[in-house]
């Protein structure tokens, strides 16, 4: 059974229809890359999946939850289905390791103790065990990306959704966080990515799926639609980018 | 006739002054608690809720703080129970203290970037707890310095209260003026001593609002 079902999601903005009848299987250990256009509805699949945002019909099941249903407890669903944002929004407030135990202490009820060596455990897997005291303003985007992968991993996942995470960084900052990535992927964590890192989605993802307005427009293993794109809107696309 | 010296002025004034004084620190410390039980309800998204805030925010902020102690004064003695005017002036001035520090705070709540609600939502936290762990500890940040500054038209709303009988600084004047006559001398000493509780406090205010634009 698949971790994640996305059947026939149909979602519009206004008289917008951004998503225009979706359906993908997600397994447990898959990394998919979704790739796409702007404007081409990829972020919005990807925010419908924990719950950000709703859609008019069609159904998600992430886990064995189904999103959107009116009885739908997003509490339990993103307890497991964890989020990076392009934008890394940690909390300014508090200090790296604090940022990492705010969910695990208020969420799961963890002991201060707990959540702190969970912190250590998960900021010493992004590399930034020097860092746990550190405050947002005084890391490096890409430092702050990757505490902002901490803070989904301390609640242990089952599917971490990325939504291009890559993209507000400066270039040289850009493969510390997805050499993370990557460490995610080979230890087995389901992903979801949403990016524009058409190298990495084909040398690590073991799905791609091309986005066109709203619909999934070619799906397959990465290295053969990199190698073969079937129609000419990936192909085109990919003439663009790669 | 009895004979008022300018420090028996002066110290029937500063002993109505205490009153004034603790009118304010009660309104200002009920509205600021009424205000955020209001601004929990006011970014709820719940309709109803949000719907009922706006109703009562729109209502204090509508109308004049005199009409609102008229209410409590005269309105709740409609329904044959007796209200002191200590009582009225202090339920009028934290309802209307709670409607101003409502709108004020949630400015600032607004202020906070999607981003943090975003994300705290991806990490399972409730609303409440997003507001308690996120969104407040930064947004209160902000409003330091706009509620001080609001705390002196509290101070000076608290004159209104004299209109329904309570002694406090401004009908302390008004009595001292009936039995002395010398109405410049008592009311400059009314309009001094409210300016020297209100300054403190917009000086106050103003230095915050520097330091928080250095650090931006």
């Amino acid at each position: 059974m698949s971790l994640v079902s996305i059947r026939d999601v149909r979602k519009s903005f206004g008289a917008n229809e951004v998503l225009k009848g979706v359906s993908l299987d997600i397994a447990k250990g898959d990394v998919v890359a979704i790739i796409g256009r702007s404007g081409s509805g990829k972020s919005t699949l990807l925010r419908c999946i924990n719950g950000l945002e709703t859609y008019q019909s069609g159904s998600i099941t992430a886990d064995g939850i189904e999103v959107g249903g009116l009885a739908t407890n997003l509490r339990e669903l993103r307890r497991h289905v964890g989020m990076v944002f392009q934008q890394f929004n940690l909390f300014p407030h508090l200090t790296a390791a604090e940022n990492v135990m705010l969910a695990p202490t208020v969420v799961n009820k963890v002991s201060k103790a707990e959540a702190r060596a969970t912190a250590a455990e998960v900021l010493a897997k992004v590399g930034l065990s020097e860092k746990m005291d550190a405050y947002p303003s005084e890391l490096s985007g890409g430092q702050q990306q990757r505490v902002a992968i901490a803070r989904s991993l301390a609640m242990r996942p089952k599917v971490l959704l990325c939504d291009e995470i890559t993209s507000a960084l400066d270039p040289e900052l850009v493969n510390e966080v997805l050499r993370v990535v990557e460490q995610l992927a080979r230890e087995g964590m389901t992903l979801i990515l949403v990016t524009h890192e058409m190298r990495f989605a084909r040398d690590v993802g073991t799905k791609l799926v091309f986005m066109h307005h709203g619909k999934v427009h070619e799906e397959g293993v990465p290295k053969e639609v990199f190698a073969a794109p079937r129609t000419p809107e990936l192909q085109q696309f990919v003439g663009q980018v790669g | 006739m009895l004979q008022f010296s300018f420090w028996d002025i002066l110290s029937n004034l500063l002993i109505a002054t205490q009153w004034t004084i603790v009118l304010s620190l009660i309104a200002f410390a009920c509205g600021g608690i009424v205000g955020l039980a209001l601004l929990f309800m006011r970014t709820s998204r719940i309709p109803a809720l949000e719907w009922f805030t706006k109703v009562y925010i729109e209502f204090f902020q509508g109308t004049p703080l005199l009409m609102q102690l008229f209410l409590f004064f005269f309105g709740i003695a409609l329904f044959g129970i007796e209200v002191s005017p200590w009582t009225a002036a202090t339920l009028a001035l934290t309802f209307w203290t709670s409607a101003f520090l409502t709108e004020i705070w949630r400015g600032c709540v607004e202020s906070i970037p999607k981003g943090q609600w975003e994300a705290s939502s991806s990490l399972a936290l409730s609303y409440i707890e997003q507001m308690r762990y996120v969104i407040l500890p930064q947004a209160s940040r902000i409003a330091i310095a706009p509620t001080v500054g609001f705390s002196v038209q509290v101070i000076k709303g608290t004159a209104l209260a004299s209109i329904i009988g309570f002694v406090e600084l401004t009908k302390a004047g008004t009595m001292l003026n009936n039995a002395t006559f010398r109405p410049f001398l008592v009311y400059s000493l009314v309009a001094l001593i409210y300016f020297c509780l209100c300054f403190p406090l917009s000086w106050w205010a103003k230095k915050i609002e520097g330091r928080l634009n250095v650090a931006r």
